[in-house]
């Protein structure tokens, strides 16, 4: 038979590793494993990202953090090469220390503070899909709730009231932190960001930044795979 | 050259020991040979008034790999050519001067102890012991201890799956902070901490060499804290970003074969680091330490020797393989330096430079005195022990309710969430209970197969009889597993003790390891390593008797584990295990000294009860018959059922609830060998079956139902109160 009957639909991921990135295994496994997708990890040293279709930086604590989580990791050579690739609209996903490391090298607008309570928290939290028809959510249901970890001390989103407003108005908010039954209140909120974002995406809508860890929420065991439901949409677009 | 008594209480070593080691070397040692034995003799590298006791543990077993003392930590076998490699160690003086870097570095530790074996760390665990929070000195020391496990911890992405708190008034100014880290590994990369091969190179990697830390060994662990001076510049201060970079560069080491062993530095440094991997392996070594690279200018022989800076590493290297070591350091950007190498004679060589600063058999550093000394039972004890029940009047039924939320909100028995949610339990992708239940459950990858652990040791049982209070020590770690679904499988321990060399305290240590071995024969839990702190003691006071048992069992599938919840509304509730309640079950319960102030009274255990309760509720689990299992512990069958209820936030009815004696026993009374289970009605039968076949009781206790706990004419509560009095219990107190 012919080979291209057995293409299989598979797209490449890369998996940028900094020195104390911890994340890159669990993204590596639940892709690779899970998913059955082709996945590279790539030394941040590295440059060359054009085997790719979409980068993930995971989370972890690059370069131990103790300045500001990110502020050194966005030095890295591989980020000239993940800027040049978003500059191409080709897709970037971070989570955690990686949606910081966005923010700091100005692929995402805002930042990301130490949280409100000053503690590192790790719990489950619900995600309501604010929009579901980026290349990131395409796969979620209009307003549904996802169910996935944070692990983070500094995931406070912030921004400016002009920039909140801009994210609002073009639907970049991916995420918010809400209740089981989808209500963003302020219990709901683990951390006190702003307008209880949990994930934003860029203008462009191919950068995906945020705190929480969908390669966490991988397979039933571990106590839920909605986290699959982002992977799955990428995969699905490309 | 008569030695002061200054010069020797600094090292902490006394005039006899000096005697010996000038008769031993046939000459007076120099001050850096001094402090090479002042280190190696010391009670916490060599363990002199311990070992002689540690000798009646049992440390051998069918899946036992590596055992007790051999190496860094224990290896048991978990079959698919996997092995879990585990320790737990204190951390106790240094978190008591410094709390957020002593508990911070006593995580480094341990960490290195597993990953210098060839195993990637995947779980820590985190027993603590701390005064009451009503103290605004220890709510620092709490949040200090807390807050360095976190940030150290959650740096190297290691979950951390659960631990225990316990509040006492001796803890005040002795906190005890216990760190196990526990490790897997395929079998066939497992490293040795062994310098052998004669001209292997000593290669010394990560961190420069400073002051930190000097005397941290002798200074810190081996004496108690009569005099006030200046402490903190003994502790160390971690960087967990360098750690995690060690971690890595040595699992890819690991995996090679460029290296004869590896072997981490800690309580004395590179003085025990290369000398008891030289005893390890039956040679000697040779170390310039003009070699060793420096943070700090005019560091003598003896600092750079004693020193304990963190995160460093003593590689092996195999002869000709220098070279390919050094790229893997290099990749990860840490520093190696060939700082020495091994040798035939025998000797512990230490050169600065040509010239040579101390020159002593491997042998005579490694094999201090061993101490043993025949002691009384203190008539202190008997006191403790003889307690009348009679003597406090029993619970009024009116006051059930009120007294169960009031221990549900003690700090010792409160939900600890807020502790473990600032640790990160999840990182891995293998947590599979997470921390709250009674033991954290991982998966292992590639397997059907899940582990077990849990940290345990009540200290008032310990406190009023220390024998029994070992024995519970390990049967309740063991009991916290099996209601997972896991098979216990070994221990490692941490014991906990004041000054040895006072009478009552050496009474303690010895009865509790008897108590502690007995149980671990019987349960067939071998004790695969450990670590002993003594002299926990200020002004005289010593801490009650702590010994703290981490154990690992096995699940052959993990997707059959329990969880201590109740899970469905109509499920009926059972009692497995000791059905008899006994008036004096109440004795040095939680209940007791919270409600009465009085810690009095023996515990009391029968370990073939034991036994045969375990293997019941194992098969039970296996069977798929249960939907939740929960041990019977501090606050007892009360507390239990609340904590059953309050985890998913159900129901508890029981319409004919009996009491045969005193209502306070048989609500709080902490009577050992009891799991309160839940399973469908239709499995009711297979369950009464196979308690009979184990012959253990099995009383039906009410059913899971709506949205209170209710024992009919004592307890009406909602389960909202319930937890929140439970959740919140710990919170506010900080």
């Amino acid at each position: 038979m012919p080979p291209y009957l057995f293409k299989v639909v598979s797209v490449k991921f890369g998996i940028v590793v900094f020195p104390g990135t911890w994340s890159d295994r669990d993204c590596y496994y639940s892709l690779n494993d899970v998913l059955r997708q082709q996945v590279d990890c790539i030394w941040h040293k590295e440059t060359d990202l054009s085997q790719y279709d979409c980068i993930i930086l995971p989370g972890g604590f690059s370069y131990g953090d103790y300045l500001r989580p990110g502020a050194i990791a966005r030095f890295s050579p591989v980020m000239a090469s993940v800027e040049h690739f978003a500059a191409r609209g080709k897709l970037v996903v971070g989570i955690c220390n990686g949606f910081q490391v966005l923010c700091e090298a100005g692929l995402l607008p805002g930042a990301l503070l130490r949280s409100e309570h000053l503690e590192y928290r790790c719990q489950w939290v619900q995600l309501k899909v604010e929009n579901d028809s980026s290349p990131f959510t395409r796969r979620c249901q209009e307003k549904q709730v996802l169910r996935i970890p944070i692990s983070h001390y500094e995931g406070r989103y912030y921004a400016d009231d002009a920039t909140l407003a801009q994210l609002e108005a073009d639907g970049q908010v991916a995420f918010r932190y809400s209740t089981p039954t989808g209500d963003i209140t302020d219990a709901a909120n683990p951390n006190g960001s702003l307008h209880n974002i949990a994930g934003i995406i860029s203008r462009r809508g191919n950068v995906l930044g945020m705190m929480p860890h969908p390669e966490r929420a991988c397979e039933p065991i571990l106590g839920s795979s909605d986290g699959n439901l982002i992977w799955e949409s990428i995969i699905a677009g490309l | 050259m008569p030695v002061s008594k200054e010069i020797l209480d600094e090292i902490a070593l006394g005039q006899q020991e000096y005697e010996l080691i000038v008769e031993k070397l046939g000459r007076e040692p120099n001050e850096v040979e001094l402090g090479l034995f002042g280190a190696l003799w010391s009670e916490h590298c060599g363990y002199k008034h311990s070992t002689a006791l540690l000798r009646q543990l049992p440390s051998g077993g069918r899946r036992v790999l590596v055992k007790r003392g051999e190496e860094n930590a224990g290896v048991v076998d978990i079959g698919d050519g996997l092995a879990v490699v585990m320790k737990i160690e204190s951390h106790n003086h240094p978190s008591a001067i410094e709390p957020y870097q002593g508990a911070a570095t006593g995580v480094g530790g341990i960490v290195r102890d597993i990953f210098t074996m060839g195993a990637r760390p995947i779980a820590l665990l985190n027993s603590l012991r701390l005064g009451p929070l009503s103290d605004p000195h220890n709510r620092y020391l709490f949040s200090g201890v807390v807050g360095g496990i976190a940030g150290y911890g959650n740096c190297l992405g290691i979950p951390d799956i659960g631990g225990e708190i316990f509040f006492a008034d001796c803890y005040s100014a002795n906190p005890l902070v216990n760190a196990l880290c526990l490790g897997v590994a395929e079998t066939k990369n497992l490293v040795k901490a062994t310098a052998r091969g004669e001209g292997s190179l000593l290669m010394l990697v990560g961190a420069d060499t400073g002051r930190d830390g000097l005397h941290g060994a002798s200074g810190l662990a081996s004496r108690t804290f009569e005099q006030k001076r200046e402490l903190r510049s003994t502790v160390q201060v971690g960087n967990p970003f360098l750690e995690k970079l060690l971690i890595e560069a040595c699992l890819e080491l690991a995996e090679t074969d460029w290296i004869a062993g590896m072997q981490d530095l800690g309580a004395a440094g590179l003085t025990s680091s290369a000398i008891e991997s030289a005893a390890r392996g039956g040679g000697g070594i040779e170390v310039d330490v003009l070699k060793v690279p420096r943070r700090e200018k005019g560091m003598t022989p003896y600092e750079v020797m004693l020193s304990e800076s963190q995160e460093r590493m003593l590689v092996i290297a195999k002869k000709g393989c220098k070279d390919k070591v050094k790229a893997v350091f290099d990749r990860w950007e840490l520093r190696s330096d060939v700082i020495g190498q091994v040798t035939g004679d025998g000797m512990a060589r230490i050169k600065e430079g040509e010239k040579v600063v101390a020159d002593i058999p491997v042998d005579l550093l490694t094999s201090p005195p061993i101490y043993r000394r025949r002691v009384k039972k203190p008539p202190r004890l008997e006191q403790l022990q003889a307690f009348d029940v009679a003597s406090i009047p029993d619970l009024s039924p009116k006051k059930a309710g009120s007294t169960l939320l009031r221990l549900l909100a003690s700090p010792n028995i409160a939900s600890k969430r807020c502790v473990y949610r600032q640790y990160d339990h999840q990182v891995g992708d293998n947590t599979v209970v997470l921390p709250g239940s009674d033991a954290g459950v991982l998966r292992i990858k590639g397997t059907k197969k899940g582990i077990a652990l849990t940290t345990d040791g009540n200290p008032r049982y310990c406190c009023v009889n220390p024998y029994l209070g070992g024995v519970i020590a390990v049967a309740e770690a063991a009991r916290n597993l099996v209601c997972t679904g896991a098979q216990p499988l070994a221990i490692t321990n941490c014991l906990n003790f004041g000054n040895p060399e006072k009478d009552d305290v050496y009474y303690q240590l010895r009865e509790c390891i008897a108590g502690m071995a007995r149980a671990c024969r019987e349960l067939r839990t071998p004790v695969v390593s450990g670590n002993v702190s003594l002299y926990n003691e200020t002004k005289g006071e010593a801490i009650y008797p702590t010994p703290v048992v981490g154990m690992v069992g096995l699940l052959e599938d993990v997707a059959k584990h329990c969880a201590s919840g109740f899970k469905n509304e109509g499920d009926l509730v059972f009692l497995l295990g000791d059905g008899q309640v006994v008036d004096s079950s109440i004795g040095s319960s939680e209940y007791l000294a919270l409600v009465h102030g009085i810690i009095k009274g023996n515990p009391h255990i029968d370990l073939g009860l034991e036994k045969r309760l375990q293997r019941c509720c194992l098969e039970a689990i296996r069977r798929d018959i249960l939907n939740s299992a929960h041990d019977c512990s501090e606050g007892g069958l009360g507390v239990a059922l609340a904590e059953s209820c309050v985890a998913n936030g159900l129901g508890f009815v029981s319409r004919d609830w009996r009491i045969a004696g005193r209502l306070d026993s048989a609500l709080f009374g902490e009577a050992q060998s009891r799991i309160v289970v839940s399973l469908a009605p239709k499995s009711a039968w297979k369950l009464g079956r196979l308690a009979a076949r184990w012959q253990i009781g099995a009383k039906r206790l009410g059913t899971v139902e709506g949205k209170r706990l209710i024992l009919r004419g004592y307890i009406d509560l909602s389960v909202d109160e319930i937890g929140e009095a439970w959740w919140g219990g710990l919170e506010k107190l900080l």
